[in-house]
């Protein structure tokens, strides 16, 4: 069974979002996606600057198996990306929730309309 | 045998493979397992000590008759008849059965117990066209001889520098028969037919076996230290031993000429008019197989486009390889392109540099590129 943080939000797209106390956002894949994918071998993170729209496709994180494009949950500006993380992918596997990939500066309230852990343990139920 | 609506079949070692915690996935109609935990530690384990892979769904048939040998002369693209000049039996031969049209049908292994004796490993995906194929192919030219789908063997592949051993602490039956065959060849132990073939680059057997025995013979393997292994760790290691996987490197649109395996054709004898060869000698090859070895962060996939200074082509099968840590892929290639050369890569809009080289990446654990 993956496990699934209380205190995060949650995409259907398998991303999780961590509200920092600097009001940025830290997003990441679920550990239910990292089981998915399987070793995790290589990573490309949006550019530090780009300013993504919510649903954006932003990044891709791949396995030996497959690639999986990752989504912004919300608007906002990149103000981080995890480059220790992008020279040691498989840190995503280990621990999916410390392994953040980007950090954003949002730039609306989405983050109200993002999952909580019980809907999105839901979804993931089902699978 | 089993349509798309089908649920996935199990094989004997299902009870097995949930017991070990594999992940499952439905493969060519059957449920099979993509890994354990971490398919890159399986990769290890077969490159530096020993692992095994139920390959079970793949079809085992049995060939006997007066005709057998003349048959398989007529239906296979390489020649059994060399499996006689070797003068034991047991001796395995790779080809491809090939259309009148010299596309790919699909990639076999053929083991010679006799002249009026063979047995057949095909692919599963694969396996309900094959007999079907090899059905009609005997029927129209009226060959004397039975063949046989023997869905009620198990098999399991033992491969890795220690999988020998490791397979005669298990097994220790097996050892006094088995411990002098040489490579790509086989003998009927018993029950157990053991073979000295695989797919990986490393030594090995491969294990045919009654299904009723496949759960103590798992067990055995498991208490002897072997590793189970899943499918993906099955992939990389084909791929960085150089070995084509049907549906992906070849397949009916393509001549093996064009997909690496020229070298499994047999032309040498002018009277034996396989299936294909008549389109073969009219249409030479277009295209080589080469090996792609990514200098730049990524992963290479399937139908990639590539660029090299004789022109374009595309990668075939691609991942990441464990033992070199790199990514790696096959690329179906103009004939005038090189290994050696600079090429590039077209991965989700950019081009990247990657280096061509001769197949295999690697074989008996070692990196060759």
């Amino acid at each position: 069974m993956s496990k699934v943080p209380a205190e995060l939000k949650y995409t259907d797209t398998h991303e999780w979002v961590r509200l920092e106390d600097d009001g940025s956002v830290a997003v990441g894949i679920t550990d239910h996606a990292q089981e998915a994918l399987g070793d995790i071998v290589f990573l490309e993170l949006p550019e530090m600057g780009r300013k993504l729209a919510a649903r954006e496709n932003c990044a891709v994180v791949e396995s030996v198996k497959a690639a999986s494009d990752v989504y912004s949950p919300i608007a906002g500006e990149v103000i981080a990306v995890n480059q220790a993380l992008v020279d040691a992918p498989e840190g995503l596997n280990a621990d999916a929730y410390a392994a953040w990939l980007f950090k954003l500066l949002p730039s609306d309230k989405g983050m109200e309309s993002l999952m909580d852990a019980a809907a999105y343990q839901s979804t993931t139920a089902e699978e | 045998m089993n349509d798309i609506a089908s649920p996935p079949l199990h094989t004997p070692f299902h009870e097995a493979h949930l017991a070990a915690g594999a992940r499952m996935v439905d493969f060519a109609g059957w449920h099979m397992p993509i890994h354990y935990g971490s398919q890159i530690d399986e990769h290890h384990a077969v490159r530096r000590d020993a692992g095994m892979f139920d390959v079970s769904h793949m079809l085992a048939l049995d060939i006997e008759g007066a005709d057998s040998t003349v048959w398989l002369r007529a239906l296979l693209a390489n020649d059994v008849a060399r499996l006689a000049r070797a003068g034991v039996p047991g001796k395995a031969l790779y080809s491809c059965m090939l259309r009148e049209d010299g596309g790919v049908i699909d990639d076999l292994i053929v083991y010679r117990f006799d002249d009026e004796h063979y047995r057949i490993v095909v692919n599963a995906g694969t396996a309900a066209k094959d007999v079907d194929w090899m059905r009609k192919h005997i029927a129209s030219h009226a060959f004397k001889l039975s063949l046989t789908e023997r869905r009620d063997l198990a098999m399991i592949a033992v491969q890795g520098p220690k999988a020998r051993e490791k397979t005669w602490l298990a097994l220790p039956d097996l050892k006094a028969g088995s411990e002098t065959l040489p490579p790509f060849s086989g003998a009927q132990i018993g029950e157990i037919f053991i073979g000295r073939t695989g797919y990986t680059g490393e030594d090995g057997f491969e294990l045919t076996l009654p299904a009723t025995r496949a759960e103590a013979i798992w067990q055995a393997l498991l208490g002897a230290g072997v590793r189970p292994c899943g499918l993906g760790a099955r992939d990389t290691l084909r791929l960085e031993a150089g070995m084509n996987l049907y549906g992906q490197d070849m397949d009916e649109s393509v001549s093996p000429l064009d997909s690496g395996l020229a070298w499994t054709v047999d032309f040498s004898d002018p009277a034996r008019a396989f299936s294909g060869r008549a389109a073969l000698e009219a249409n030479p090859a277009t295209h080589k197989l080469l090996g792609i070895v990514l200098e730049e962060r990524g992963v290479l996939r399937a139908h990639m486009p590539v660029f090299t200074a004789a022109g374009a082509g595309e990668t075939t099968s691609g991942s990441f390889s464990p033992t070199l840590e790199k990514s790696i892929a096959f690329a179906r290639l103009p004939l005038e392109a090189n290994a050696g050369e600079k090429v590039e890569v077209e991965i989700r809009g950019k081009r990247l540099p990657a280096l061509s080289v001769k197949l295999p990446f690697v074989r008996n654990g070692k990196a060759l590129v």
